[in-house]
């Protein structure tokens, strides 16, 4: 599935990303599943607000981690994840 | 990975099936419920339930079904929904949708349900009507317009067996039509009341290819739209499922009566008392209890499985399936190729293809008291 870097992404109504602090990680949730998430996922899907697009969300993380070069594996997580319905691209 | 006790196996439940009660209005001949289940009487409190449910999620439990029987029966759903919601379950209702009206279904979700698992029996009214033993087929398909107008995800289950088998085609359209979100299409596995009624309910081999093919297009055609979940039917597999993940290391079943089972199809084993959430925490039950830990791990396991090396893929298979079928709960799944005991399934998928013509027993209380 390709993505449009400049298109705003939004993590998805029927799925719920929580934290569980007996896993001490993220979790996707939805009808007979869960997900288990690492760290880096967790907080790129945290930025599929309905605001943040590819680009902002690379850009944002990048500072966040005072780091370059995310691109490429931002964009691949993200389209597994819009493989899997846990995020959508927003409509306007 | 957290550890409790001494046995550092114990992994935490992450999946809580509620079986609130018995009480149903259907009367489906392949019933997980057990046989005799008019014996047990003695429902759970609210109370109760709010203290299982908070135990269970203190543990790590995260999915909850609210299930039965038909758990709209019990008065007090909406209350115990919004206790699941408050402590952090992904709640889920497992209902026949008998009875449920768009008012009740926005009060649920007020309350913090997060989905709506409704069943139909067949993609046409009089067979459906027939099967559930009520008229309720169109009252069905309402139900599922509104659980999807009221912004649930909305998963249809339709249970596959000889008299629905040849209509999946018209099962995955209806699906289609009623804009489901999940489809799960369940071969009906052969616990409780579909033991009973197996040599009336399981489809020849051919028939189950044929529609497991036709399950398998309608998944790559829908692909992003539904998500087809296609239950395998056991007895045409060579090897045995890893029944609930193993025992004792995901699921846990509460009974309506507060038995504490390590699936829902437990009971039928020949164990004289389940640990009961009336007399013990969820972690005492979990952790201690002998029931919960006699099939825990590699050590129980007789031979062909405890050489075997996929005995981490499928833990021996499934301890009550073994016991309905070999009369030992310890014995090998009868599924599993390596099985000494293979033959009777074989004699089974042997019989599938000359149906005996009898009457289905449906699941109800008069039939249910013939058990006890």
């Amino acid at each position: 599935m390709t993505l449009d870097p400049d298109t705003p992404l939004a993590f998805s109504p029927l799925h719920r990303l929580q934290w569980e602090e007996t896993q001490q990680r993220h979790v996707i949730l939805y009808p007979e599943g869960l997900v288990e998430l690492n760290a880096s996922s967790a907080e790129i899907l945290k930025l599929c607000d309905g605001q943040h697009t590819l680009k902002s969300i690379v850009a944002e993380l990048e500072q966040k981690f005072q780091t370059t070069g995310l691109t490429k594996d931002i964009q691949e997580f993200l389209e597994i994840a819009l493989e899997n319905g846990w995020i959508q691209p927003q409509d306007h | 990975m957290k550890t409790a006790g001494s046995n550092p196996k114990i992994t935490n439940p992450r999946w809580l099936l509620a079986e609130l009660t018995y009480a149903c209005p259907l009367q489906c001949p392949y019933c997980s419920n057990p046989v005799d289940y008019a014996h047990y009487k003695e429902e759970l409190s609210t109370e109760d339930w709010k203290r299982v449910l908070t135990q269970a999620r203190q543990m790590g439990a995260v999915q909850l079904g609210f299930s039965g029987g038909e758990p709209l029966t019990r008065q007090d759903l909406a209350e115990l929904v919004a206790h699941a919601r408050q402590l952090g379950y992904y709640s889920n209702l497992i209902t026949s949708g008998y009875g449920l009206t768009e008012d009740k279904i926005r009060h649920l979700k007020q309350a913090g349900l997060d989905h709506i698992q409704v069943s139909i029996q067949a993609p046409e009214k009089d067979l459906s009507d027939f099967l559930a033993g009520t008229e309720s087929f169109e009252h069905k398909k309402q139900v599922a317009r509104w659980v999807k107008a009221n912004d649930y995800p909305m998963v249809l289950c339709v249970v596959i067996h000889r008299h629905n088998i040849e209509q999946m085609e018209q099962i995955l359209e209806m699906a289609i039509e009623l804009g489901a979100d999940y489809l799960e299409l369940a071969n009906t596995q052969y616990y409780g009341w579909a033991h009973l009624n197996r040599p009336q309910l399981l489809p020849s081999r051919e028939q189950f290819e044929r529609a497991e093919a036709i399950a398998h297009r309608y998944q790559d055609k829908m692909k992003g739209k539904m998500k087809i979940y296609y239950v395998i039917p056991d007895f045409y597999e060579d090897r045995p499922k890893a029944c609930m993940n193993g025992w004792g290391t995901t699921f846990l079943t509460i009974a309506p009566d507060g038995s504490a089972l390590p699936c829902h199809a437990a009971r039928e084993l020949p164990v004289d008392d389940f640990p009961n959430v009336r007399e013990m925490s969820v972690k005492e039950i979990w952790e201690e209890s002998e029931i919960f830990n006699r099939f825990r791990g590699f050590e129980w396991m007789p031979e062909p499985c405890r050489s075997c090396d996929e005995k981490t893929k499928d833990y021996g298979g499934c301890r009550c399936q073994a016991y309905l079928l070999t009369g030992d709960m310890n014995a090998t799944d009868p599924v599993c190729s390596k099985s000494p005991q293979r033959q009777l399934i074989d004699d089974i998928i042997e019989s599938a293809n000359s149906p005996e013509e009898a009457p289905l027993v449906f699941r109800n209380a008069k039939n249910s008291k013939a058990f006890i």
